[in-house]
């Protein structure tokens, strides 16, 4: 199959590299050292390899890396580390959210997402926005007030 | 309306640590992305391995070539039974030492000449690249010779079914005779007969299987993998034909188990190839493989047939349970005899009669989830007591009142519950927060509440003689290290353990690090099953970390000269008790210790209250540590025209014992919760003559954030339970009485009921229609 050298800028840093057009954006970033999205499916139907793609959450299962060639690609661990963590890492650290924390760097790239198109969410919205990330370990109940928590500090 | 019942007085000693629902110490890590899971391992010079499957659910393999698989470039490895002649996969009680493994209870690892279901593993292969290894599955060659097969339990019990492995298509069965169940018949004034069935459902963690194996310099294979016991390393060596302490299983922490990760995934598969090719083999299944390759929660039979008097008591109870075993035992017989025992729910029957069978069929292999057999049981014991209340027209709380087990009462096998047994407290709780019912919105949808009550044993089997080791030290700086073998599924295992000997030792939990789940490096803390973990390994950590605490203690009361009893541990001091202000750093004191030349760490042994196996012909005995109780009670809607359920309001209530983190015992609860209305309502995973047809997350589907109300958790703490400050356990009741609670809803709210889960739409429809439903036990 033909390969192609492709740009690929993550949480601020480029990577050069060369790959066939059917790798997907999600295996070409586990590739490339970024673990923290996670591959739960490959079919996009579970959400835990969200990430931003030029501020959109999408699930990289479904991008090819060909496609993002040249956008902002941010993981969950662009967001913050462990000593500087987001207010919606945070959050979710602080109610419980994060059990298992396999689904977490999906769902964090999701309340993200929603967060910045809309800062004080409902619980309906928040229902919405994380619809696609799917959880087994939390019932929801514990992310979605992680998510309410992190919209109220954000917005001090 | 109900009101919740007051509860006794209970005197828990105050705590500064344990209790408080403080940020978990893998929880930061988890949220920033910085935790390395199993399939995020790598290793230079790493191979990548795939599995080569039976398409067939029953048949004999007439051929198997794999030169072309062999000769494709990048191909390094490619084994078939042929290879590993003596492999054979442990299937029995994981982890456990010291006993006999039952007769018949290997599988192959790899299958010579004979599937038994579809999925069974025939090759493996290691390739450079991934899509190498894909490639090669592509060019294995086999030719089958279909077997007539059996897929249905009762079918296959019958003389002359197809013998899926010799002698017989039984895998176990387990009595219970306990008084006079004629007489008590006699006596009924109303005899209540019911079948209900329950189907395979999937763990379906986020995290499919994983792991990367490799050969160091000493000889030892090491396999990194996401699994709940890394006691497997035994197995796996058995399994590989090395001496035990070649293999040394270093696990990760888990994205998720719930029973799927119990059994032995992708370790022999890895430790195989790692030996025959001395390089780093990584094997990641896709979700697909996933849902192919590992059990799935037992489909059960259940049948109750019960005399009652007209208030509701119980005077005799005859039960048949048949569970589907699938193509190879794994833990069947142990899930069947949980479920043999909480046949009857938490109800005192003296005269009782129960016949349980676990049968063999071509269909996937069942094993343990999240519930082990008692979850089903539930669904069954706690519809029956409904349909009894219908039946005598009594109030679905007082038939269940004048039934219930106390404190002191003898269980199904008479074992004596020692326990607070809070059923009536936890019961009225969940049915006064459910309130009245809500309006419906309009008239094709109609409203109904509905609740369940449970008991649920934690620990294993009392025979299988458990144990668990922890080892806690305290640093020169202050810091605490924890050593305990415990896998953490992410329900927080290894974080209780933490809160523990922060309060233990007076240490803050943020100065705390717990190295886990190595099979070498850590003392050996048994599976993450059973609901066992803070019970056993909560004890052991809390021995360990008393035994520090005394020699800490001995060493100040000279510093002070106080008394060790007037000296406390808190905050990175210890103090004077009537002087806090009297203090001296823990650092200080342990480099008093360390000048002393005093230990400052301590490994401890915890051991389970040891019995003998009981008689298979007639449970009678102890079985069981102890019991966890509570209940469930959700409102749903239920929309005639289209069969759909929307569950309005869930409310659950158990007696954790003691909670060592509050945020932890509710995210239990509310995560059990959605795992059990998924059961109830949307989970099945569809056989059909051995073949799933939900091969995918896109078919098979769990519970989305649309989908559930928050569970309102009520967390009751009687401090009678066996762990450490009388905690019980919650990880697996906490999804027992969901699923009866929402099919006893959807009961109320049609005013029949459906004998099968899940309830899909269809068959609310059909009900709703009066349409017999297929298979109804309704007499
Ligand atoms: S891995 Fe992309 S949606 Fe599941
Ligand atoms: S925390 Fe485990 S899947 Fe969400």
């Amino acid at each position: 199959m033909q390969v192609k050298a492709i740009t690929l800028k993550v949480n601020g840093r480029t990577h050069y590299v060369a790959l066939p057009p059917n790798v997907t954006l999600l295996r070409a970033l586990r590739d490339l050292g970024y673990t923290d999205v996670k591959s739960g499916c490959e079919k996009g139907d579970c959400g835990a390899c969200a990430v931003l793609l030029d501020g959109q959450a999408v699930n990289s299962c479904l991008v090819l890396a060909w496609q993002a060639e040249g956008a902002e690609i941010i993981t969950n661990s662009g967001l913050g580390t462990m000593e500087h963590p987001h207010p919606i890492q945070e959050a979710f650290a602080d109610t419980g959210a994060a059990q298992c924390g396999y689904c977490t760097p999906g769902m964090i790239i999701s309340a993200k997402a929603l967060l910045d198109r809309n800062p004080h969410p409902t619980v309906d919205e928040i229902r919405e926005a994380i619809a696609g990330n799917l959880c087994r370990c939390t019932g929801y109940g514990q992310i979605i007030e992680a998510i309410q928590r992190a919209s109220a500090m954000m917005g001090q | 309306m109900y009101t919740a019942k007051p509860l006794p007085e209970v005197n828990l000693p105050p705590l500064r640590v344990v209790g408080k629902p403080l940020r978990r110490v893998d929880a930061l890590g988890k949220t920033t992305g910085a935790l390395v899971y199993a399939g995020d391992f790598s290793m230079p010079n790493m191979l990548h391995a795939k599995v080569f499957r039976s398409t067939q659910a029953s048949a004999r393999i007439r051929r198997l070539d794999v030169s072309r698989a062999r000769a494709l470039e990048g191909v390094v490895c490619v084994l078939t039974a042929d290879d590993l002649p003596d492999a054979k996969l442990v299937t029995d009680m994981p982890g456990q030492t010291g006993q006999k493994q039952r007769k018949g209870s290997d599988a192959p690892v790899l299958a010579a000449d004979r599937v038994r279901f579809a999925g069974e593993p025939i090759a493996l292969v290691a390739a450079e690249t991934l899509e190498q290894a894909e490639r090669a599955l592509e060019l294995i060659e086999v030719e089958y010779e279909p077997l007539p097969g059996v897929f249905d339990p009762l079918e296959a019990m019958k003389p002359g079914a197809p013998v899926v492995y010799e002698p017989d298509n039984i895998v176990a069965r387990w009595k219970i005779r306990k008084g006079d169940v004629e007489a008590g018949f006699a006596v009924a004034d109303e005899i209540v007969e019911n079948t209900f069935r329950v189907p395979f459902v999937d763990h379906a963690y986020l995290e499919p299987e994983a792991g990367v194996a490799w050969v160091d310099g000493r000889g030892v294979i090491n396999i990194r993998v996401c699994t709940q016991v890394v006691e497997h390393f035994r197995s796996i060596a058995r399994a590989v034909g090395v001496p035990h302490n070649k293999i040394h299983v270093q696990g990760t922490m888990l994205g998720g188990g719930f029973g799927g990760k119990e059994d032995i995934t992708v370790e022999i598969f890895l430790a195989l190839l790692a030996k025959h090719t001395r390089r780093p083999v990584k094997l990641v299944y896709t979700r697909e493989e996933s849902i192919q390759a590992h059990s799935k929660r037992h489909p059960f039979i259940i049948t109750h047939r019960t005399g009652v008097k007209r208030n509701g008591r119980i005077t005799a109870a005859e039960i048949t349970m048949v569970s589907d075993a699938g193509a190879y035992p794994y833990l069947s017989p142990y899930v069947l005899l949980y479920a043999t025992i909480a046949s009857t729910g938490p109800y005192r029957v003296d005269n009782l009669k129960v016949d349980s069978v676990s049968v063999a069929t071509n269909n996937p292999f069942t094993s343990a989830f999240r519930g082990f057999g008692a979850a089903q049981a539930a669904v069954a014991y706690e519809q029956q007591m409904d349909e009894i209340a219908k039946r005598l027209g009594l109030d679905r709380l007082e038939v269940r009142r004048v039934n219930y087990l106390k404190t002191g009462d003898r269980n199904t096998t008479g074992q004596v519950i020692r326990s607070a047994a809070w059923l009536e407290e936890t019961a009225t709780r969940v049915l006064e927060a459910l309130g009245e019912k809500s309006e419906p919105p309009n008239e094709h949808v109609r409203i109904g509440q509905g609740f369940a009550s449970y008991w649920q044993s934690y620990g294993r089997i009392t025979w299988f003689h458990d144990t668990s080791r922890a080892w806690v030290g305290l640093e020169l700086d202050g810091s605490a290290v924890i050593r305990c073998g415990v896998p953490d599924l992410g329900a927080g295992q290894v974080n209780s353990l933490c809160q523990i000997t922060a309060e233990v030792l007076g240490v803050p939990l943020e100065e705390i690090t717990i190295y886990s789940t190595d099979s070498a490096l850590t003392p050996l803390a048994g599976t993450s099953t059973a609901t066992r973990q803070l019970y056993m390994s909560g004890n052991a950590v809390y021995m360990a970390a008393s035994n520090v605490r005394r020699v800490l203690l001995d060493r100040a009361s000279k510093y002070f000269e106080e008394e060790p009893e007037n000296l406390d541990l808190a905050d990175g001091k210890v103090f004077v008790k009537s002087d806090p202000e009297n203090a001296l750093p823990l650092a200080e004191l342990a480099g008093m210790c360390a000048a002393d030349g005093l230990p400052l760490s301590n490994l401890a042994l915890f051991r389970a209250p040891f019995t003998a196996k009981l008689d298979p012909e007639n449970l009678r005995g102890d079985v069981f540590p102890d019991f966890t109780f509570g209940a469930h009670g959700v409102e749903v809607a239920v929309d005639t025209e289209t069969g759909e359920v929307t569950l309005l309001k869930s409310v659950a209530c158990h007696d954790v014992g003691r909670a060592i983190n509050r945020a932890a015992v509710v995210g239990q609860i509310q995560g059990g919760s959605a795992q059990g209305i998924g059961y109830a309502l949307m989970e099945e995973v569809q056989v059909k003559e051995g073949i799933i047809q939900t091969p995918s997350l896109s078919e098979y589907l769990i519970p989305t954030a649309l989908d559930l109300p928050i569970t309102q958790a009520f967390v009751l703490e009687s401090g009678t339970g066996m762990g450490p400050f009388g905690a019980k356990g919650i990880g697996e009741p906490s999804l027992t009485p969901a699923a009866p609670a929402v099919a006893n809803a959807v009961a109320d709210a049609l005013g029949v009921r459906i004998h099968s889960l899940p309830l899909t739409p269809e068959k609310v429809l059909a009900a709703v229609r009066g349409a017999s439903e297929p298979e109804s036990g309704e007499n």
